[in-house]
C-alpha cells in the first residue's frame, strides 16, 4: 500500500474530533494562583494558540487537560467526557496527544521505538504473544511499523530512524516528540512550544508539518508558542494568558488590537 | 540492535529481524557449537560451575527485566528465588508432582506473589520501592524459618532445610503406563520443543533456507550430543533409551543430566526475554523507566505495566529458583538471603542494565570469578598445609574484595557494563584502522 506523503493513513480509525471546552478552571499551588477562572473553547479542526509571558500558566493549563494537574475548580470537557476526572493514561484512548515543552522522550530507545510507543494504545496482543513473538504478536508489530514509517516520511526523519533519541540534536528531538504524538493518530494534539530554541529554517519546517497535520489529517491543534509571527500567521484563534488570567481571546487580529493584551505585553517589555 | 549500514531491507518484517548480519549469524552458530560441545570438553566439576552460571543467568535475566528495563529496583530477588525453589521443592517432596510441572507451578506461584509485592509501586518509586521489596525478603525468610511443615530432616533431626527428592531427567515411571502412548508423547514433546525453538527464532522467518539449516544443526547437534554422551559416559556401545535414563541421570547428581535440562531452559528464557523487548509490552516497560509521565500520557497504564513487569520478572526468577532446587539435594534459607539479592544486582550492573545478553555475561562473571580465585589461590598455595590454611583464611576476603572492585570499576569506567565494553571493542575493530 502506498500513501501520498500527507494523506492520513488508512485502516486505523482516526479518533473522533470533539470540541474541547475549558469551563471556569482555577488551579492553585499553595499561594500561587496558576490559573484563575479560565474559560475557553477549541472547535474541531481549529488551530488554537495560547500565548502569554513566562509563568503565565500556559503549560499548567495543558497539564490540567492531560489530567496531570487537578484544578480545584471548574471542568474541562472533551465531547462529553470530563477530563478533570480522567486519569492521564486514558487521554490517548480519547484521541488526545501531547508533545511536551521540555522534551520528554524515551532517551534510551531509538527514534523508531519512540514512535512505536505512540502506537501503544492501538496494540492489543498479550504477554504470551510478546514472549513468543510469532504469529499474531509479530504481525501486529509489523502493521504498526507501517503507520510509524508513514509518520517518519511526513516529518522527514528517515535518516535517524535507528538512532538513539538521546544522541540527537535538540531540533530533531523536538521533531521526534511531535512524531510520537502523531503516532497516536489523535483527533486533538497539544503542542507545548514545539519550535522553542529553533532557527528560522527549522521553525519553517515545523510550521509546515503543523499545517499539514491540521489540513490533511484534520487534527485539531492547540499550540503554545512565543514566536508572535508564527502564531499570528497560522492560528485561527488565539487565547492570551497573563498571571493565570485569560486577558484576551479571539482571532489574531482581534487579539492584536485588544488593549488589555497590548497593555500586558507593553508592560512586560517596559518592566 | 543497530543494523550495519549498507544493508537494505525490503520490507518491515525483514528490517525487524533480530540478527541481520552475516557476522552475527556466524557468532550464533559458534554459540550453538559451544553449547553442544561444552559437556564433552569440560569435566563434571567445571560443568557444575557452568550449570550454576545457567541458573544465575536465568535469575539475572528475570531481575534485569524488572530493574534494568522497567527501572524498578528490587531487593527481593533472594525471596523470589526462594519462593520458586520452595514452591518447586514442596510440590515434588509432598505431592509427588513430576519435576517439570513442579518447576512451572513454582514459577507461577512466584509470579503471583511477585505481582503482589509489585502493588506498592503504585505509590512508591526508587529507593522507597526498593525498601518495600525488601519486606518480601523479610517475610519469606520468616515463613521459611517458622513454618514447620516445610522443614526437612537430616540424620533423624528436623532442620530448616527442605530435602529435595532425586529426579531423573526422564522418569520412566510416568511413562511406563502405556509404552506406546508414551513413545508417541515423547516424540510429540521433542517435536513441540523444536518447533517452539524454531518459531522463537523468528529472525529466520524470511530466510527459509537458513531456517532449515539451523534446524538441521539443532537436530544433528542433539543427536550427536546424546549418542556420544551415552557412549562416552557409560562407555558401552548401544543401549535402549530406558537403560540410559537410569539412576545415574539424576538432575541433582549428574551434572551432565542437569546441563541437558538447564541449557535449553536458559536458551528459551533468553529468547523469550529478547522477544519481549521487540513488542509494545517491552517498550512500555522501557518507557516507564525513561519517562514515566510521558509514557502515561502516551496511553501506558503505568501501574498495570509495573505489576506486569513484576510478574514476568518473578516468573523467570521463580524458574531460576526451581532450577536451583532441582540442582540440590536440600535447600535452606542461607541460599536466599539479602546477600543473594545484592549479588544479583551486582550481576546486572556489571553485565549491563537493560540488556539480556549483559545479564548472562554478568551472571557468568559473578559465578566464575570466585571459582577462578579459588583455583588460582590453590595453585599458589601448593600442598603445604600451613600456607593452605592461610589461603583458606584469606580466600573469602579476596573474593569479596574482587567482587566490590569489579562493581566499582564498572561504575567508573563504563556504566553500560560488560555488554557495552564488548560493543565498544567490536565497534573499534570494525572501524579499525580508521577511527571514524
Ligand atoms: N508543579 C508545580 N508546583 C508549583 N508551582 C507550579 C507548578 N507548576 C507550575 N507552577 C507555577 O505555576 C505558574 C505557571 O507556570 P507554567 O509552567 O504553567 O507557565 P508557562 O506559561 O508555561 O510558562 P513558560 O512560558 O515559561 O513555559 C508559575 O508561577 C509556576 O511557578
Ligand atoms: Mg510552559
Amino acid at each position: 500500500m502506498v500513501f501520498s506523503r500527507f494523506e492520513r493513513p488508512y485502516e486505523d480509525n482516526p479518533a473522533p474530533r470533539h470540541a474541547l471546552s475549558v469551563e471556569n478552571v482555577s488551579l492553585r499551588f499553595g499561594g500561587v494562583k496558576a490559573l484563575s477562572d479560565v474559560s475557553l473553547d477549541v472547535q474541531p479542526r481549529e488551530i488554537f494558540a495560547i500565548i502569554g509571558p513566562n509563568g503565565a500558566g500556559k503549560t499548567s493549563l495543558l497539564n490540567c487537560i492531560c489530567g496531570l494537574y487537578h484544578p480545584q475548580e471548574g471542568r474541562i470537557l472533551y465531547g462529553d467526557v470530563n477530563l478533570v476526572q480522567t486519569p492521564p493514561h486514558r487521554l490517548a484512548h480519547l484521541g488526545i496527544a501531547r508533545a511536551f515543552q521540555n522534551i520528554e522522550l524515551f532517551t534510551h530507545m531509538t527514534v523508531q521505538d519512540n514512535l512505536m510507543l505512540g502506537r501503544h494504545i492501538h496494540m492489543k496482543k498479550n504477554i504470551l504473544d510478546a514472549l513468543l513473538y510469532w504469529g499474531r504478536g509479530q504481525r501486529e508489530e509489523i502493521e504498526h511499523r507501517r503507520f510509524v514509517e508513514h509518520v517518519i516520511d511526513l516529518l522527514e526523519i528517515q535518516h535517524i530512524r535507528k538512532q538513539l533519541v538521546g544522541s540527537l540534536a535538540y531540533g530533531l528531538q523536538k521533531r521526534v516528540e511531535l512524531g510520537r504524538a502523531l503516532c497516536i493518530n489523535p483527533g486533538l494534539i497539544l503542542l507545548d512550544e514545539p519550535m522553542a530554541g529553533m532557527n528560522v529554517e527549522e521553525k519553517k519546517d515545523i510550521v509546515r508539518y503543523v499545517l499539514d497535520i491540521n489540513e490533511e489529517w484534520g487534527v485539531t491543534i492547540v499550540l503554545i508558542e512565543h514566536d508572535m509571527g508564527v502564531v499570528m500567521d497560522i492560528s485561527d484563534r488565539v487565547a492570551v494568558l497573563d498571571f493565570g488570567i485569560l486577558i484576551g481571546l479571539g482571532t489574531p487580529d482581534e487579539v492584536r488590537n485588544n488593549p488589555t493584551v497590548i497593555q500586558a505585553y507593553l508592560g512586560e517589555e517596559g518592566g | 540492535m543497530p543494523s550495519q549500514s549498507g544493508i537494505y531491507h525490503e520490507d518491515y518484517a525483514s528490517d525487524m529481524q533480530l540478527r541481520p548480519t552475516t557476522m552475527q549469524r556466524i557468532r550464533q552458530i559458534a554459540i550453538v557449537a559451544a553449547v553442544l560441545l561444552m559437556p564433552f570438553i569440560l569435566g563434571s566439576n567445571e560443568l557444575r560451575i557452568v550449570n550454576q552460571v545457567l541458573i544465575a543467568a536465568v535469575g539475572a535475566v528475570g531481575l534485569n527485566i524488572l530493574t534494568g528495563y522497567t527501572g524498578q529496583i528490587s531487593l527481593g530477588q533472594g525471596a523470589f528465588l526462594a519462593i520458586g525453589a520452595y514452591g518447586c521443592g514442596l510440590m515434588m517432596a509432598f505431592f509427588n508432582v513430576p519435576w517439570p510441572i513442579a518447576l512451572l507451578l513454582g514459577a507461577s506461584i512466584t509470579a503471583i506473589i511477585g505481582g503482589f509485592f509489585g502493588l506498592p509501586s503504585l505509590r512508591l518509586k526508587g529507593l522507597y520501592l526498593a525498601v518495600a521489596t525488601l519486606s518480601a525478603q523479610v517475610i519469606v525468610e520468616w515463613v521459611i524459618k517458622r513454618w514447620d511443615p516445610i522443614d526437612g530432616e537430616l540424620d533423624g533431626r528436623t532442620t530448616d532445610a527442605l530435602n529435595i527428592p532425586s529426579n531423573l531427567l526422564v522418569n520412566w515411571q510416568w511413562v511406563d503406563a502405556n509404552r506406546w502412548l508414551a513413545t508417541v508423547g515423547i516424540v510429540i514433546l521433542i517435536g513441540a520443543v523444536l518447533w517452539v525453538t524454531w518459531r522463537l527464532q523468528s529472525n529466520f522467518q524470511r530466510d527459509r533456507f537458513m531456517a532449515y539449516r539451523y534446524l538441521l544443526y539443532v537436530v544433528v547437534g542433539l543427536i550427536v550430543v546424546f549418542l556420544s554422551g551415552l557412549i562416552v559416559i557409560l562407555q558401552t556401545p548401544m543401549l535402549s533409551l530406558q537403560d540410559v535414563f537410569t539412576e545415574d541421570w539424576r538432575l541433582n547428581g549428574n551434572e551432565y543430566a542437569f546441563y541437558c535440562f538447564a541449557m535449553p531452559v536458559t536458551i528459551l528464557v533468553i529468547m523469550a526475554a529478547t522477544n519481549l523487548f521487540r513488542t509494545h509490552i517491552g517498550r512500555a516497560f522501557i518507557a516507564i523507566r525513561d519517562q514515566d509521565i510521558a509514557a502515561e500520557v502516551m496511553g501506558v497504564n503505568i501501574f498495570r505495566y509495573k505489576v506486569l513487569s513484576f510478574m514476568v520478572s518473578s516468573f523467570i526468577v521463580g524458574l531460576a529458583g526451581g532450577m536451583l532446587a532441582l540442582h540440590s539435594t536440600a535447600i535452606s534459607f542461607e541460599r536466599f538471603t539479602i546477600e543473594v539479592s545484592i549479588e544479583y544486582l551486582a550481576m546486572i550492573i556489571i553485565g549491563g542494565l537493560g540488556s539480556v545478553s549483559g545479564s548472562v555475561y554478568g551472571a557468568a562473571f559473578i559465578v566464575i570469578l570466585p571459582e577462578l580465585l579459588r583455583t588460582l589461590g590453590r595453585t599458589i598455595a601448593g600442598t603445604d598445609p600451613a600456607s593452605l590454611s592461610q589461603f583458606n583464611r584469606i580466600l573469602p576476603f579476596a573474593q569479596q574484595g574482587v567482587f566490590g572492585a569489579a562493581i566499582l570499576i564498572t561504575l567508573i569506567v563504563e556504566s553500560g557494563g560488560i555488554r557495552k565494553i564488548w560493543q565498544n571493542t567490536k565497534d573499534y575493530f570494525r572501524l579499525w584502522p580508521f577511527e571514524y
